[in-house]
């Protein structure tokens, strides 16, 4: 049961700024601008001392004068001297969760570090969730909410972040808004003075609008109570981890061999994989891989097809299987029985499926759902989707668009390619397998027909098979933590 | 900290279940020679006590004694090669035990996660080619699974070069024990059965094991 708490924090009522501005470079506007700018619904009230008006909302210099048990959350903007006092008029005005942006706490000394304690002891005591100091916001799309400093504001989806550095926040967002994959929640821990990344994650994972989260972390205060519970949140949903500084800490002079072996991250990758954890090298691997958990439905098996509609790329695609946990599976002889029924004799008649150009109108579909429903076929890899709208953009660009057949020929590619990206998604749906999209046009040129039905299906395109490849592998490995642990 | 005996070490391991070889430690020239005759040739004799813990850098062990009188010698070397400072000594006498593969295993107090077991490639390249998995203590069996996997060297833990496939269940047994020593003794600081010798039928062999503890 999680801590009705964390209510206040991603879905409150009411929220509180506190130290808006009406200089638009201050967090004070910021903040209260990115909360009025998108959408949310709960109501909104402002402190600053001179009581201006701010962005038509009418401040008034302290919370007293606010009515009673409106806001349940608090966004703090005022300087760190005020907090305290902040703090018990908040919690007297029925606020429940506090959100600080605040500088000058541990992060700055000693001083710090002492006001920082401060700040907790009189958390706990007037039993507010305390977030931060030092942090960059909150975001949580089933409540429209974006109280934070920085942009962006992200595409609702199923990603929960947590983060201790408030940048890779920002940079988590960033993918969100360009690939289409969007988020439930996503917090920065700042200091975490009182409330951690794992305290987050915790929430995630009993938490219906979150499929699946993606942390940032660096360091680490209790390593084993760290494990206990990020294990726990794997337990629940699968859990990806970004590790900053993933250098020799706390390696002793050892006596022992095992000691001088255990240097670098050895010991926190064998932790991570005891812990069920998916553990990404770089901030694009991680953000891809919690996409595709948070889209794709999880492999039973290993028996990966790759269906190309050119060779080279499905050579390229084989290479990168070979290097995983995953298996570019013979194909079964029924179904290269089948697709023969269905292309000219010169495909390759193997996995990677090349079309090797022999398709017709139908043909793409057809396969996808052929491949994807064998028995023996645990997820697809289908590359190739784009090409025809590619070249119908040149057209619809060049001077001689829309005459001589040229605007019938572009809509039909268009529309050829959207149809394959649904019937890819349609496929892993109907199936409850795994199918993934890749193409460089995906970044390319996202507006392409083919990578913006990928989109609007909910589901990343990948821009290259390598990365879907590396996604896929990171989905079967938690598959298989999963299945040995009985979990399921 | 202090270092535990060999035998001493093995006794401790081999208590929780780490599998170790059958081996004796004894006073004189003449018992050595005794443990070789019931041991079976060829053997290995080693110098041993608590405060000797590198023994080959000092050149106290002896390999493929064949016969009698060649224990009887080595043994009478190795007690003439003693100093003061190695305290109380006894030759280990045991089976000699040959394979083209050695692995590593150990445990290891890090500061941030506390005890760990490892598994690696051993051998003399082992801190070079660093092909290691750590995991947390305790370990479940499907942990130990998952840490055998986990080795880049898949092909040494399949049949190689004319010896068998390494035995898993034995594996899984050194890693559990390990787990388990380390559970079952808070004193223990590290440990390293190393080299862990993967004999030609495929079963690993803790050849020789360093406790130390607090």
């Amino acid at each position: 049961m999680s801590d009705p708490r964390f209510k206040a924090l991603f879905d409150p009522k009411g929220v509180i700024v506190a130290g808006a501005s009406s200089h638009p470079a201050k967090f004070g506007f910021v903040t209260l601008h990115n909360i009025l700018a998108n959408g949310y619904e709960g109501k909104v009230f402002a402190t600053n001392r001179e009581g201006e008006s701010v962005l038509g909302i009418q401040t008034v210099p302290s919370v007293n004068d606010l009515p009673k048990g409106e806001a349940d959350l608090v966004f703090v903007c005022t300087p760190a001297s005020f907090n305290l006092d902040l703090l018990r008029e908040c919690a007297a005005n029925g606020v429940r969760a506090a959100f600080l942006t605040s500088a000058g706490y541990g992060e700055a000394g000693e001083e710090g570090k002492r006001m920082e304690d401060e700040l907790v002891a009189l958390a706990e005591e007037l039993g507010i969730l305390l977030c931060g100091p030092n942090g960059q916001g909150v975001v949580s799309t089933p409540s429209k909410l974006c109280a934070q400093i920085v942009a962006p504001y992200p595409p609702p989806g199923r990603i929960g972040i947590a983060s201790q550095s408030g940048n890779f926040v920002s940079s988590f967002l960033n993918f969100a808004v360009q690939t289409g994959v969007g988020v439930s929640r996503a917090v920065s821990a700042g200091n975490a003075a009182m409330t951690t990344v794992p305290d987050y994650l915790d929430f995630y994972a009993d938490d219906p609008e979150t499929a699946v989260g993606l942390a940032y972390v660096e360091g680490i205060r209790d390593g084993r109570a760290f494990f206990d519970r990020v294990r726990s949140v794997a337990e629940r949903k699968p859990l990806v981890l970004l590790k900053g500084g993933a250098s020799a800490y706390g390696q002793r002079a050892a006596a022992s061999h095992t000691g001088a072996l255990a240097a670098d991250d050895t010991v926190f990758t064998g932790m991570c994989r005891q812990a069920g954890i998916t553990r990404a090298a770089t901030v694009e691997e991680a953000y891809e891989a919690a996409a595709t958990f948070a889209t794709q439905p999880l492999p039973r098996g290993n028996r990966v097809v790759v269906m190309t509609t050119a060779g080279g790329w499905g050579v390229v695609t084989a290479d990168a299987l070979a290097k995983t946990s995953l298996e570019l599976t013979p194909l079964p002889a029924d179904l290269q029985a089948e697709i023969d029924t269905k292309l000219p004799p010169r495909w390759s008649r193997n996995n990677p499926v090349d079309l090797a150009a022999g398709e017709t109108r139908d043909t793409i579909p057809e396969l996808l759902d052929l491949i994807t429903a064998h028995p023996d076929v645990d997820a697809v890899i289908y590359l190739g989707l784009g090409i025809q709208s590619n070249q119908a953009r040149m057209m619809r660009r060049g001077r001689y668009y829309p005459d001589h057949g040229l605007e019938r020929i572009v809509a039909y590619h268009e529309r050829q390619d959207a149809r394959f990206a649904e019937a890819a998604a349609a496929a892993s749906t109907t199936y409850d397998k795994p199918v993934l999209t890749a193409t460089e046009l995906a970044v390319a040129d996202p507006e392409n027909a083919g990578p913006a039905a990928v989109r609007a299906s909910g589901r990343l395109c990948y821009a290259s098979s390598n990365r879907a490849v590396t996604a896929l592998d990171h989905l079967w490995r938690y598959a298989q933590w999963r299945g040995r642990r009985g979990l399921d | 900290m202090p270092t535990l005996s060999e035998a001493e070490s093995k006794r401790v391991l081999a208590q929780a279940g780490v599998p170790v070889l059958d081996e004796r430690v004894v006073a004189t020239a003449e018992a050595a020679a005794d443990a070789a005759d019931e041991l079976g040739y060829p053997v290995v004799a080693k110098l041993c006590g608590d405060a000797i813990a590198h023994k080959t850098e000092r050149g106290l062990v002896r390999l493929r004694l064949g016969d009698r009188a060649a224990v009887q010698n080595a043994a009478a070397e190795l007690l003439a090669a003693a100093r003061p400072e190695d305290g109380d000594v006894g030759v280990l006498v045991a089976p000699m035990v040959s394979g083209n593969r050695e692995l590593i295993a150990g445990l290891h107090a890090d500061e941030q996660f506390g005890m760990t077991i490892m598994l690696g490639v051993g051998g003399i390249l082992a801190e070079a080619v660093k092909d290691v998995t750590f995991r947390l203590v305790p370990i479940g069996r499907v942990d130990a699974e998952e840490m055998l996997d986990d080795l880049q060297m898949q092909a040494l833990l399949g049949p190689f070069r004319g010896e068998a496939a390494v035995d898993r269940e034995l594996l899984i047994a050194v890693l559990l024990g390990l787990s388990k020593a380390a559970q079952d003794d808070p004193s223990i600081v590290s440990a390293d059965v190393n080299p862990l010798i993967v004999t030609a039928d495929g079963a690993p062999v803790a050849v020789d094991a360093l406790v130390e503890v607090r």
